[in-house]
């Protein structure tokens, strides 16, 4: 028996965890149906998706100019532009800022790009402190994980466990399940550190390049302050969060709350255009945007995986994944998890470290029917299959790197039995193709199911017996 | 939308799955198109739409088998597959994966012509059935490709429906996915396994004797975790039918759309058929 992969070691795991499975499953649950409820009229919701399908692809369409034409405005605004081709460079970027300022903290709103970059690994090496200030982010940092989801990163942990981890780091404050009492006590924690950061660092939900606008959505306030309170701001995002106009942004933005946490607009939504402006009160005096590859530009080559970069995070695919509800947001082992992240990652780091994610699903549409741009994910995930078996090269990192041999000329035997039908006819039959296909595995087939039973005559002879006409 | 002519005939689609497990399935569709008086055909030289190798990569190794396939097809008829799976195969992934060859166009015409076996009854033929035989209450999964490819997630219910001694239940997460998913059963056989087990239990939980599906990939894996908990913790099975069977033993055709008659019921009248 071969030796189980890291992803499939940690699969087993976490199916084998009750309790995380079914803090999934009911978050998940509660996620979907209140989704439903914001789109009661299904003619409107295909309408918007294709609306903000629309938007998002015109983005793309015309990225290395509206990239310019963003650059150029922030520019203007005042806001300073870092390129970074890899997450290494983006992190630089970051550390230049904190060194010139002489900062050794930085206070942090909710960033996926920043996980990406790894950035407070790398910043608590050189002895920076990077304090998360979302809740969820907040609540896993405590405990050194990483999110499991995009949107809520703390969502495989219930309120027992939240109130466990919190006796465990703050010994002094009485135990609590309370869920209010647990969340004024972070605010408490958190409340001081803002007004002592001397940098506040944020991601980005929509880059406007017409104006030259970073807009930031979220329900806690952590990111107003976050943006507002430390003299210095630094957003980071990807490049291919840029939208052409303004009036792009409510259109998505409608969307990607509702698609998110089902709500019609967060309690917050921030539009960041400059600096603290002469005579102004408030407001950092710095405010710096880095706009990170990490692989994306490629990705933008190929026209059909392109549509990956339509994204716009709402995490939809993964609340509505029957694999992502069962095996959670870790066993990814990835940043992005579930359907987002199945065909991201792979795509960003390489088929041979991720693409075996592309064999966990079961391709049953759930996702690709709720993104709402319109990514068609299953056939994506198809896609980058075919890219890790296929034998020319492409643009595709790693791409070919997944082909073995033994299963290569399954599949050719396979097809040269089923173009010829006598062949075929007499015993290479789907049964018994379905069970070669699982060498020794076939017992993981019946540890949960009888074997398939095989029938005494075919549909072949038992519709030749009846007299059917073949043509 | 190509409008159809009187479909008096119509190529049948029996698909692997269903031609070495699930045969009866086949011939109860047939039987069916037939006391709906249309003349079927079946090409024996038929094997596989490719989708196998299709969803796991193996897109040359796909095309050829599907090459094979389409060259069955010679009349400009409709082709019944009784499967939302390897129908969805046919109809939406045989353009992609026939872009730029020679037989494009000839892939694209047989994607044309391709209905799903619900579809057809109800769609084209407007079917209008008679149930018969006891009461009996049942619960139907639909598979994701039915429902979210072929967009045809209706159609069994509809038909289900006209059975008036037929009591439907749902099952809870009724659209998320059984965890058959062709290959990824064998490649994630653990994700595979728990996902199975969920449905079977919702299922199981409705109270219904039968379940009712239109994918045999769907009915192989959900009725083989019905029969191993049966067999190892001695749970109630739920008999399991595809829907071609289920119809062909608990309903009578009355009528279709065409009026093409019916041969046991030639006497039915118009009202009959509404009540
Ligand atoms: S792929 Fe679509 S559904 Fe998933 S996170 Fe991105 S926008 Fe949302």
């Amino acid at each position: 028996m071969a030796k189980l992969s890291d992803f499939r070691v940690r699969v087993e795991d976490a199916l084998a965890n009750e309790e995380v499975r079914g803090n999934f499953r009911k978050a998940m649950d509660g996620l979907m149906s209140r989704r439903l409820d914001q789109f009661p009229d299904e003619a409107e919701l295909e309408r918007l998706r294709t609306q903000a399908m629309a938007i998002r692809s015109n983005s793309l369409d015309n990225l290395p100019d509206l990239l310019e034409k963003l650059e150029t405005n922030l520019t203007k605004n005042g806001i300073q532009v870092h390129w970074a081709e890899t997450v290494e460079e983006a992190n630089q970027h970051v550390l230049a800022i904190m060194n010139k300022h002489n900062a050794k903290s930085m206070i942090k709103g909710k960033s996926m790009v920043s996980e990406e970059m790894g950035l407070n690994h790398f910043m608590e090496e050189l002895g920076i402190e990077c304090l998360e200030s979302d809740l969820g982010e907040f609540i896993i940092q405590l405990d050194g994980e990483m999110p499991s989801h995009i949107i809520m990163p703390a969502i495989h942990k219930n309120k027992r466990q939240i109130a466990k981890l919190f006796q465990e780091k703050f010994p002094d404050i009485p135990y609590t399940e309370d869920v209010d009492e647990l969340t004024q006590t972070a605010r408490k924690i958190l409340r001081e550190k803002f007004f002592n950061a001397p940098v506040g660092l944020s991601g980005v939900n929509f880059a406007v390049a017409e104006t030259g606008t970073l807009c930031l959505v979220e329900n806690e306030g952590n990111g107003r302050m976050s943006t507002t309170v430390p003299p210095v701001h630094i957003a980071v995002t990807g490049i291919e969060k840029v939208v052409e106009k303004l009036s792009d942004v409510p259109p998505l933005m409608s969307i990607l709350t509702r698609s998110a946490t089902a709500q019609p607009i967060t309690t917050y939504v921030n539009m960041i255009s400059s600096p603290r402006k002469e005579g102004e009160m408030d407001g950092p005096k710095e405010v710096h945007l880095v706009l990170l590859d990490n692989g994306r530009s490629n990705i933008y080559s190929d026209p059909e995986l392109l549509a990956t970069l339509r994204c716009i995070r709402c995490g939809a695919c993964i609340n509505h994944c029957p694999v992502y509800v069962r095996v959670g947001g870790h066993s990814y082992g990835t940043v992005y998890p579930g359907p987002i992240g199945t065909v991201l990652e792979p795509q960003k780091d390489g088929l041979k470290a991720h693409g075996e994610l592309a064999q966990a699903s079961s391709l049953c549409g759930a996702c690709g029917e709720v993104c709402p741009v319109r990514i068609p994910l299953p056939s994506l995930i198809n896609r980058l299959r075919y890219e890790g078996v296929r034998q020319d090269q492409s643009s595709t990192k790693d791409s070919g790197s997944r082909r073995k041999t033994a299963e290569a000329l399954t599949w050719k035997g396979w097809s040269f039995a089923a173009q010829h039908p006598l062949i075929y006819n007499t015993g290479a039959s789907a049964a018994a193709s379905f069970r070669k296909l699982m060498p020794s595995k076939m017992g993981a087939w019946t540890r949960v199911r009888t074997a398939p039973p095989i029938a005494a005559k075919t549909l072949h002879q038992q519709l030749k017996a009846k007299g059917i006409d073949n043509e | 939308m190509t409008t159809l002519l009187q479909p008096d005939s119509v190529y049948f689609y029996g698909t692997c799955l269903i031609d070495s497990v699930y045969p009866n399935a086949g011939v109860s569709a047939v039987e069916l198109l037939q006391r709906a008086g249309i003349r079927v055909i079946y090409p024996q030289a038929q094997t596989c739409c490719g989708q196998p190798a299709w969803n796991s990569g193996y897109r040359d190794e796909a095309r050829e088998v599907a090459r094979k396939q389409i060259a069955l097809f010679p009349k400009d008829i409709p082709i019944v597959v009784p499967s939302g799976s390897c129908g969805g195969m046919m109809k939406h992934h045989y353009p992609e994966l026939f872009k730029g060859e020679p037989d494009e166009a000839m892939a694209l015409q047989v994607a044309g012509r391709i209905y799903e076996f619900t579809e057809f009854l109800v769609d084209v033929l407007e079917i209008k059935l008679a149930g018969k035989g006891v009461k009996t209450d049942v619960a139907i999964h639909t598979s994701c490709s039915a429902r979210r490819e072929m967009g045809v997630a209706d159609k069994i219910e509809q038909l289900v429906g006209q059975l008036e001694n037929i009591t439907v239940h749902e099952q809870h997460h009724k659209k998320e996915c059984c965890g058959f998913g062709g290959t990824f059963a064998i490649k994630e056989p653990e994700i595979s396994a728990s996902m199975v087990t969920d449905k079977a239990d919702a299922i199981r939980e409705t109270g219904a004797s039968v379940m009712i599906t239109q994918d045999c990939g769907c009915m192989m894996n959900i009725s083989g975790a019905f029969e191993y908990e049966n067999q190892h913790h001695a749970l109630r099975m739920p008999q399991s039918k595809h829907i071609a069977e289920f119809l062909l033993e608990r309903s009578e055709v009355l009528c279709t759309k065409y009026d093409i008659n019916v041969p046991e019921t030639s006497d039915t009248t118009e009202d009959a058929t509404h009540g």
